[in-house]
């Protein structure tokens, strides 16, 4: 008892740097995971955004936002395919049979998501830049965006290390993503809510993605902030909170 | 303390299908124990259990005085495990791996105690190449080194020579005897015969949930009939005849 708590942060470390290494060696997994929203980008943009009423004179800077959510929510199906290739490997049962906390073994892979999912965020934000994104916004909410941003990572790395330990194959551990990536599709990402038909209106304000994307957007616009911010980060903390409690729940089944 | 395994009516069942059904054996302190059982005799389930990986339905087990169930922590300060697939980061390099093994160890030196497995393994031209570059051989060998790292008392090796060719079994046959010499307990679970023959200080054979029979070879020798003489010219086995071949005959 005593040893594995005193060594729970040391052991994360080694973890950590562990999938770091999976990540710098297959940099291709961060480029696939650029690559659609970067293509919704210049598709939006350059095909679609002529004709998009968004009330403002700067699409790119209306897009960015949910144009992360997507990224991000494509970065975490990485998670639960690392996890999924770590139980099939045989490494786990090494892990677990070794006096190390257990939990640490799926912390590793969340902060590794998180440094990832951070990586892609950047480079989208570069290439955004390029495409004409111009933010007036201050150190400190560019801080508050990388939190938000850093928030829904965990929270929905969490959601993915579920599929991740319970998945039969990699198809299965990954599937559970593509809801998610085209949430945002049914949000205030792309399009107004008001242009949008009642029900689908109703949906589309009432779902995480609207708060957290017009929380980030007027952080970014340098606007006071509102509500959403609130009704964002409750969203954020309240799936991560429900994810992480199940996740555990599995996780202690799985593995004794 | 004598034993490094108490087992008593050991029993699990997965759904409705009874794999252990009261299994009973001890294993002690420095021998090498090897129970052998065919293909699903649930020998995999009895590692998994004595390595805390796996709750047992009931019974009891206790590893170096510790119940597997209620101080599994105590357990898993005591033990390593090689599974029955070998459970190396593929994507790390076989360096690489020692280090963080040593590291999840909280050793002194980890560079230095990879090294000296690396040299002692016959791996020091390949600790740099991902180990999923190694061959079959080599891979187990980086497993089994794995497993040595911050000297556990017992070590459990789950059918650790299948799949391997006859000259990587000998390879994995060495390091075991060598483990044992320096104290070691060694407990591994074999398909062939002629491994726990080569290598065991007590057998036991695990059929249909139960310990059908155990004990040293010679008492297991005696529980079959006796040998007849007959005179036949002796062949060599296609062992002998692989290994004289790529000349390593003196392996055995
Ligand atoms: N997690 C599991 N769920 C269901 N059945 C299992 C599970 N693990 C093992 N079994 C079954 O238990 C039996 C014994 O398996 P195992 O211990 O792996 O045998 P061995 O290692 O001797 O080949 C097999 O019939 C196998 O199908
Ligand atoms: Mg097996």
């Amino acid at each position: 008892m005593v040893t594995t708590k005193k060594h729970f942060f040391s052991d994360i470390r080694v973890m950590l740097g562990r999938s770091m290494r999976h990540i710098t060696r297959s940099m291709d997994t961060i480029i696939t995971v650029c690559i659609t929203p970067i293509a919704m980008m210049l598709l939006f943009i350059y095909v679609l955004g002529g004709a998009i009423q968004a009330g403002t004179d700067n699409y790119v800077n209306y897009l960015l936002p949910g144009i992360l959510l997507m990224a991000i929510a494509s970065g975490i199906a990485y998670t639960a395919f690392r996890l999924f290739m770590d139980m099939q490997s045989g490494i786990f049962e090494r892990f677990h049979s070794m006096p190390i906390a257990r939990s640490a073994v799926l912390w590793g892979h969340v902060l590794t998501s998180l440094v990832s999912n951070a990586i892609s965020v950047i480079v989208i934000i570069l290439v955004a830049l390029i495409m004409g994104f111009r933010s007036s916004a201050g150190i400190v909410s560019w801080l508050a965006v990388a939190g938000i941003l850093a928030l829904v990572t965990l929270a929905l790395t969490w959601i993915a290390v579920i599929p991740g330990l319970t998945a039969k194959s990699i198809d299965g551990a990954s599937a559970f993503s593509y809801p998610l990536i085209f949430l945002p599709f049914i949000s205030s990402a792309f399009v107004p809510t008001d242009s949008m038909p009642t029900v689908v209106r109703a949906f589309a304000e009432n779902q995480p993605v609207t708060s957290i994307v017009d929380a980030i957007r007027t952080l970014l616009s340098n606007q006071p902030v509102g509500s959403e911010i609130w009704i964002a980060l409750a969203w954020c903390l309240g799936i991560l909170i429900v994810a992480y409690l199940l996740a555990m729940l599995v996780y202690k089944r799985k593995a004794l | 303390m004598e034993k490094a395994i108490e087992v008593k009516n050991l029993r699990k069942s997965f759904k409705s299908a009874a794999v252990l059904k009261g299994v009973d054996f001890d294993v002690k302190r420095g021998e090498i124990f090897a129970l052998l059982g065919s293909n699903g005799a649930g020998k995999t389930t009895i590692i998994k259990i004595l390595a805390t990986l796996l709750k047992p339905d009931g019974g009891t087990a206790i590893v170096n005085g510790f119940d597997v169930a209620a101080h599994s922590e105590h357990v898993r300060q005591s033990i390593s495990l090689t599974g029955q697939f070998a459970a190396v980061d593929e994507i790390l390099t076989g360096r690489e791996n020692l280090i963080m093994i040593a590291k999840l160890r909280h050793l002194k030196n980890p560079r230095q105690v990879a090294d000296d497995l690396l040299k002692r393994f016959g791996l020091v031209d390949a600790a740099d190449r991902r180990a999923s570059t190694y061959s079959g051989g080599m891979r187990r060998r980086l497993d089994i080194a794995m497993s040595l790292i911050g000297k556990p008392q017992l070590i459990f090796l789950d059918e650790p020579t299948t799949g391997l060719d006859p000259e990587a079994r000998i390879e994995v046959w060495n390091v075991v005897k060598e483990l044992a010499n320096s104290g070691t307990t060694v407990f591994l679970t074999t398909q062939y015969l002629e491994e726990a023959e080569q290598l065991a200080d007590q057998i036991a054979i695990l059929h249909e949930g139960r310990i059908i029979v155990s004990g040293t070879l010679e008492e297991l020798k005696k529980l079959f009939p006796p040998a007849k003489v007959e005179y036949v010219e002796k062949q060599p086995s296609l062992e002998e005849l692989f290994l004289a071949l790529i000349g390593k005959k003196e392996a055995k």
